[in-house]
């Protein structure tokens, strides 16, 4: 039985097709790398399995339930939580008040939540920013918040959107080791990244999608050797 | 100290009418009261859940006409209309929510500023029900002096900013805040934005309702222009706020004493009363482009304690 | 349908007509500043109401009839527009804020303040411009003797309307032929990439107020021999901008046209059926209607045929 299972999903836009019936299942425990050119739909499926986007066509179940056509909140109590490419800080709240926010959809009370987004903050490694508005945050930092953030709700699958992109090379060590951490605590891990280095590292498993179609599914090392993969998508970024 | 401020102020605002005011001053100080009562219900849904009310007027005037009607129509005390009013705008509240909380932004703005005005002419049109443009004369007056009226709006004041206080401080309060500051981000972090925001407008609607009913009683009178207006009731309301502070506790407060003062001060010079818009429309423009988050809230940002302002 | 029922129905579809024809106008121009700012102008009917008075002041003091007023007022209330774009909302969206709805809020201080100047300066009465050709119109019995009903065709109204139809040609014609109009709607499209192409955004919004201001200051003389003069006309004429807006779409130009001609006929047909007093009412169910059951205006049914599902 799939963790997560996406049948045929596609989605249009005004006749467009972002995402063409594309399929592919996510196994308990594992982090699932996707990847593809810029407008491949990448953003676009995390949206429809998040709950943003309705399917046009196909349907998206997690641990047998048909879940698309749900709300974005209820998605998220069902279990599933996002991060955003373009961060979404609420701005003008503390880091603390951030995660405490998103802690209450598990919290009985407000001290409750607090605990939770206290252990969210020391496992994040964002404790000493706790009372500093997150929009004075630096971008490094802010995409580390997106991952608290979601990492409160207690999910049991979480989808990040290139929580890697723009981080200077400790940053980028240290996400990647809280990555690492997320998986050991057995949450299921679906994650879009462009830094090919990365996701050949910490993936189990890579999908490929290329102009909304999924062109290749595989381990890292299958991926990197497809030669639709190479021509679509690895060429163009190892000759970046 | 900061903790039993408010108990303190509350204290010192009870004890006013034994010092002898005259009913001018009294007239003054309730009409600040009531609205900063005003502006901390606007507050909740507009300052911090970020859904910016146009109008108001909508929730003042059916309070108000609930305790007037409740008076013409079935010959009981204006009075009951303060609790019956806690029903009758909190349906209205869900009726409108139903229709303006699907949009966002400045639309759900205009959205709430035409049921103001949507409001207004069904009051004025429907004549049996409502009296129409005569409106309704309270015939038999409470009470004579001031007092009492002024301790029952202190009271709702006390009321509402409690209330404020323990629902900005619980989880009602952190949704609010995060679906100000980003619905798309707040709905995929679990919270019910539909819900939460038609709770904002509900609480927010209600303790508005309770100054309209206030009104009735207090003032004797009401017609659809008064309690209905869109100028001098859902814009004053906007700029109490606004010039107090946008989301903090004390900004209503700070803005009703400012708003009802400077009114009086133009009204009462015969040269500059003609005048009164302008120097509001120039006072709004000022504080928008100067001080956007009020006079308390930009004192807040000082502190850096902008946005929620918790202890 | 007795010839009479027919006759008062015929009529108020033609006056329903007339009526959009200036709603129209007055929708474009809020429309178009709302698709290059993003925001929405409360001050819009205000900015009518002295154009307005404008055309009075010229009718009392020289004589010029209103509708050529429209060369005057117009490029005044361009200027007017530019003025506050630039001094006003400009310095507001450099501004943190925690409520984005400021610049509209800043809109209706504007407001405000202009009604109240008028009232000063002009005081509450109501005013007109005599015209000997307010009275004046075309009977159907004039052209068809025979005629089995009566209908008649309003001079002032329908020479606003022609005018108005030649104004929104002539808008038609700027944005769409010429480099100024395509820059704007490069940047009501996609603010971003007209940066990239080189279009002088600050320039395009400053000229963009302007244009809305001046379409509204036109409605306004064109309203003029049909309306009297009062300093708070301008709220009722915001109110309707708005909801023509929502109705034809935001942002959308033709959307204002049909949504104009769309408020114009069921005004009429209110104030003919239900009543006078209840034809504002109407205004605002279609307005609500249109919030539910049509958020995208009437623009996203001609783009939905457009581009099939």
């Amino acid at each position: 039985m799939p963790f997560l299972e996406i049948k045929n999903v596609s989605r249009f836009f005004g006749g467009l097709a972002a995402i063409k019936s594309v399929s592919f299942e996510i196994n308990k425990g594992e982090i699932l790398g996707l990847i593809g050119p810029n407008g491949a739909g990448k953003t676009t499926l995390f949206n429809v399995v998040n709950g943003f986007y309705h399917p046009s066509r196909g349907e998206v179940s997690f641990r047998t339930e048909r879940i698309s056509g749900l709300k974005p909140h209820q998605i998220c109590r069902r279990g599933i939580a996002r991060t955003f490419q373009v961060v979404k800080p609420l701005q003008r709240m503390s880091v603390l008040d951030n995660v405490v926010a998103s802690a209450f959809l598990r919290a009985k009370d407000r001290a409750e939540a607090l605990g939770i987004a206290n252990d969210v903050l020391d496992f994040t490694g964002l404790a000493d920013d706790r009372d500093v508005l997150s929009k004075g945050l630096p971008l490094g930092k802010r995409k580390r918040l997106e991952i608290a953030r979601a990492l409160a709700t207690r999910p049991e699958l979480l989808l990040l959107d290139e929580s890697f992109a723009g981080l200077n090379p400790a940053e980028l060590d240290a996400s990647i080791g809280i990555v690492r951490k997320i998986r050991e605590q057995g949450i299921t891990i679906m994650i879009i990244e462009h830094h090919m280095k990365v996701i050949m590292a910490i993936s189990d498993r890579i999908v490929v999608l290329n102009y909304g179609e999924k062109i290749a599914e595989g381990a890292p090392l299958e991926i990197r050797n497809n030669p639709q993969v190479v021509e679509a998508y690895l060429g163009e970024a190892q000759s970046a | 100290m900061k903790r039993y401020l408010p108990y303190i102020i509350a204290g010192l605002l009870a004890l006013l009418p034994l010092a002898g005011l005259s009913s001018y001053v009294m007239h003054i100080l309730i009409l600040v009261i009531m609205w900063a009562v005003i502006g901390m219900a606007w507050n909740l849904l507009s300052g911090y859940c970020g859904q910016v009310s146009f109008g108001h007027a909508a929730f003042f005037g059916t309070g108000a006409y609930t305790a007037g009607m409740l008076y013409s129509k079935l010959g009981i005390s204006g009075w009951w209309g303060i609790p019956l009013s806690v029903i009758v705008v909190s349906v209205f509240a869900l009726v409108i929510g139903y229709i303006c909380l699907r949009l966002r932004g400045p639309f759900f703005a205009l959205a709430t500023l035409s049921m103001g005005v949507i409001l207004r002419i069904t009051a004025e049109n429907m004549v049996d029900f409502t009296g129409g443009d005569l409106g309704i004369m309270i015939r038999e007056r409470s009470w004579v002096e001031k007092t009492w009226y002024y301790y029952i709006i202190l009271a709702i004041a006390v009321g509402t900013f409690l209330a404020v206080k323990q629902v900005m401080e619980s989880k009602l309060g952190y949704y609010f805040v995060a679906i100000r500051e980003d619905q798309d981000a707040a709905e995929s972090l679990g919270i019910n934005t539909t819900l939460y925001k038609t709770i904002a407008l509900v609480l927010s609607a209600v303790l508005t309702g309770f100054a309209g009913a206030f009104y009735t009683n207090y003032m004797g009178y009401i017609d659809p222009k008064v309690v209905f207006a869109l100028h001098d009731i859902s814009i004053v309301t906007i700029m109490v706020v606004m010039v107090g502070g946008v989301a903090t506790y004390w900004g209503p407060g700070v803005g009703a004493i400012i708003m009802v003062l400077l009114a009086e001060v133009i009204r009462s010079i015969p040269t500059l009363g003609t005048a009164h818009q302008t120097f509001f429309g120039i006072l709004l423009i000022v504080i928008i482009i100067f001080l956007p988050n009020g006079i308390v809230g930009d004192f807040a940002k000082l502190k850096r304690m902008l946005g929620m302002a918790k202890t | 349908m007795s010839s009479v029922q027919l006759q008062v129905f015929l009529q108020t579809v033609i006056q329903g007509f007339l009526l959009g024809g200036l709603y129209a106008l007055l929708g474009i121009g809020m429309t178009i500043i709302m698709g290059v700012m993003k925001i929405i102008n409360l001050a819009h009917g205000e900015l009518m109401m002295v154009a307005m008075y404008i055309a009075f002041v010229l009718f009392s003091a020289f004589h010029m009839d209103p509708y050529l007023s429209v060369v005057i007022a117009a490029p005044a209330l361009f200027l007017l527009g530019v003025g506050i774009q630039k001094y006003l909302i400009n310095p507001v969206l450099k501004v943190d804020s925690i409520l984005p709805e400021n610049q509209v809020i800043l809109t209706v201080g504007i407001g405000m303040v202009l009604v109240n100047v008028a009232t000063i300066v002009f005081k509450s009465d109501y005013r007109q411009t005599p015209v000997d050709y307010s009275t004046k119109a075309w009977y159907l019995s004039d052209f068809w003797r025979t005629s089995p009903i009566e209908l008649s065709l309003s001079l002032p109204w329908t020479v606003s309307f022609v005018i108005a139809v030649l104004i929104t040609g002539g808008l038609w014609f700027f944005l769409t032929r010429t480099d100024l109009g395509k820059s704007i709607r490069a940047t009501a499209q996609d603010q971003d990439a007209a940066i990239l192409m080189g279009v002088n955004v600050q320039r395009v919004r400053m000229i963009t107020f302007g244009l809305g201001s001046a379409l509204v200051g036109a409605a306004g003389c064109l309203f003029i021999p049909i309306y009297y003069i009062y300093p708070d006309i301008g709220g009722q004429f915001t109110l309707i901008a708005f909801v023509i807006t929502i109705l034809g779409g935001l942002g959308s130009t033709v959307g204002a046209i049909i949504g104009g001609l769309i408020l114009g006929l069921f005004e009429s047909l209110t104030a003919t059926y239900i009543g006078m007093g209840w034809a504002p009412v109407g205004r605002f169910i279609i307005f609500v209607a249109a919030l539910i059951f049509l958020p995208g205006g009437v623009a996203s049914l001609i783009r939905t045929r457009k581009f099939g599902k």
